[in-house]
């Protein structure tokens, strides 16, 4: 057997346990090992590539790839070990867009390096690709993460004229694209690189905080795809597979998520959504409904007499730090024979998924965490509907206002429990800046203050009982 | 050279289909690791970085190559760190016999 087909061999090996490990993603019981079987994969592959030649010699500047590699491992590994859960999203973001900004330098000096070839048109359009999607997700990745991380703002920024400059920045990549298919000129394509990296910047920067998930979803998308046209043109099968697999997960995601949102992707990308806060944040409404408040106390009372409780948390519920109290008072409810369970809305945090890993750093049972599906069918017969900071997500206008702008976004039926209790640190309303009718309910109570001293009572005040 | 094209393009196919099947099939409660997890899985393009860096025949290839490594090494390993990470936190219930609250294992 001769080099080349022994290293593809563990090219395809290594394909293998990519596929392997996101079928291991089908359940959190072989999720781990999964992941663990792909890292070996990758390291076959890198260890491979070492004995690769190129051009009919082996690979120069060794040392060079190993001391980047060394340069990237000693970034990476501190980082991805220290970072808190909830700036698991910021993270995400910024390994996919280097992966981005990788995948297209690749593109971009395989390019420079076959071009006195005089390569065929399709081997320039994959270039061409690889560069504008692999630059547009590492400049977008960088936005999405500076909005995560607040180093500006989270709310979506929008200037007069903003579609139309975008279309005409989006249109000139077009033109460009054309004219280096058919000029093949170098220059042009450090014009495009910088062109894309416009177009990533100014793509992101109207899309709101709440809309992240599938913002974040859709990039992943692009550098699956980046990577796989740098595949096309490095003419590797495992690149291509892997890109495209990628590519799959986040198209997935981005449509569940919209869905999840009740909106089109067209909308949540294009609609600067939650730049305009609607709601007056009261206590009083103009109509004289007022809310009724409790304390943590009495919560407490209510809780001890319940037999099933549903707990619905939302990114507030992070934002306090108030996980791992939630769930002492979960335990402690059970200790007493009370059912509890947690409903978790898909777009709960800040990235698809994000509540579930929360509650699981917090040592949330799997077991407990209820899609919404299934919540909605425990809720009818739940005593208590326990909403921690969240608001959007239970919000009934979604079902039954079309004026509203969240109308069509699938809900947590919390209205459909015994009593429904919020925990809340204002009136003020939630992410989209809508009124939520819930609140005014006569089954509803309010307990104002901060998530985790809140929880912190109750748990003191069922202990007591 | 058009069949090499054809060969490529069928791999991209049939992996799109299969991709799509098996990711259908994860459940919600992990799509954060899926995103992270599949975020590493794209960072393979540390081979083709490889590949560029190791061909590299100008001093701009080399920058460039150079650059290409140190970010996808930063994608593959902070990938799968991260995802292992997280993917350690989701345990089933505890043995009825379980330790009270105040056991955290960290």
């Amino acid at each position: 057997m001769s080099r080349e087909t022994l290293i593809d061999l563990l090219y395809l090996f290594s394909a293998t346990t990519f596929i392997l490990a996101l079928k291991g993603l089908g359940s959190p019981k072989h999720a781990r090992r999964g992941n663990m079987v792909a890292a070996f994969g990758m390291l076959v592959a890198v260890v491979a590539t070492f004995f690769k030649y190129v051009d009919g010699h082996s690979l120069h500047h060794v040392w060079m790839i190993l001391l980047a590699m060394f340069i990237g491992v000693i970034i990476a590994v501190p980082t991805a070990r220290f970072v808190k859960m909830t700036a698991m999203p910021q993270l995400v973001a910024i390994f996919n867009g280097v992966g981005g900004g990788a995948a297209s330098l690749v593109s971009l000096t395989e390019f420079i390096h076959v071009k006195s070839t005089h390569p065929a048109t399709y081997v320039i359009l994959e270039v061409l690709l690889g560069v504008l999607i692999g630059t547009v997700s590492f400049a977008g990745s960088a936005v999405a993460f500076a909005k995560l991380q607040e180093l500006m703002t989270g709310r979506p920024v929008t200037y007069p004229g903003q579609q139309v400059i975008n279309a005409i920045v989006g249109l000139a990549a077009v033109v460009l694209i054309v004219t280096i298919l058919v000029t093949a000129s170098t220059p042009l394509l450090w014009v495009l690189l910088a062109l894309s990296f416009v177009l990533g910047v100014i793509f992101v920067l109207p899309i709101g905080g709440a809309d992240v998930p599938v913002l974040i979803s859709l990039l992943n998308a692009f550098t699956g795809l980046a990577v796989a046209a740098s595949g096309f043109t490095l003419g590797s099968n495992l690149l291509i597979v892997a890109g495209v697999l990628v590519g799959a997960s986040g198209i997935l995601l981005t449509r569940l998520m919209s869905k999840a949102m009740g909106r089109s992707l067209s909308n949540v990308l294009f609609s600067a959504f939650g730049s305009v806060v609607t709601a007056s944040g009261a206590t009083t409404r103009d109509d004289g409904r007022s809310v009724r408040s409790g304390t943590p106390e009495d919560i407490a009372i209510l809780l001890g007499f319940a037999s099933r409780v549903v707990i619905i948390p939302g990114y507030g519920l992070a934002v306090a730090q108030g996980q791992h109290v939630l769930r002492e008072l979960a335990e402690l409810l059970e200790a007493k024979g009370i059912e509890v369970f947690y409903a978790i809305h898909p777009v709960a945090g800040r990235m698809p998924g994000h509540m579930n890993v929360l509650l699981a750093e917090a040592n949330v049972p799997y077991e407990q965490l209820l899609e919404m599906d299934e919540a909605n069918s425990e809720l009818a017969t739940a005593d208590v509907a326990l909403v921690v900071g969240a608001n959007d997500t239970v919000n009934p206008a979604a079902n039954d206002d079309p004026s509203s702008p969240i109308y069509g976004m699938p809900i947590i039926h919390a209205d459909l429990a015994e009593n429904v209790v919020f925990l809340k640190r204002s009136m003020r309303p939630g992410f989209a800046g809508i009124e939520n009718d819930l609140l005014y309910n006569p089954k509803t109570t309010l307990v104002f203050g901060d998530a985790k001293d809140t929880l912190t009572k109750m748990v003191a005040a069922v202990k007591a009982n | 050279m058009g069949n090499v094209l054809l060969q490529y393009l069928t791999v991209l196919i049939l992996t799109a289909f299969v991709g799509t099947e098996i990711i259908a099939k994860v459940p919600s409660i992990l799509h954060t690791p899926l995103m992270s997890g599949s975020n590493a899985i794209h960072g393979v393009i540390l081979v083709g970085s490889m590949l560029i860096l190791g061909g590299a025949t100008s001093n701009l290839q080399e920058v460039l190559g150079f650059l290409a490594v140190i970010l996808a090494t930063l994608n593959v390993v902070g990938g799968f760190v991260v995802t292992d990470r997280m993917l350690e936190m989701f345990k089933p219930r505890a043995k009825p016999t379980a330790p009270t609250s105040d056991e955290v294992t960290k």
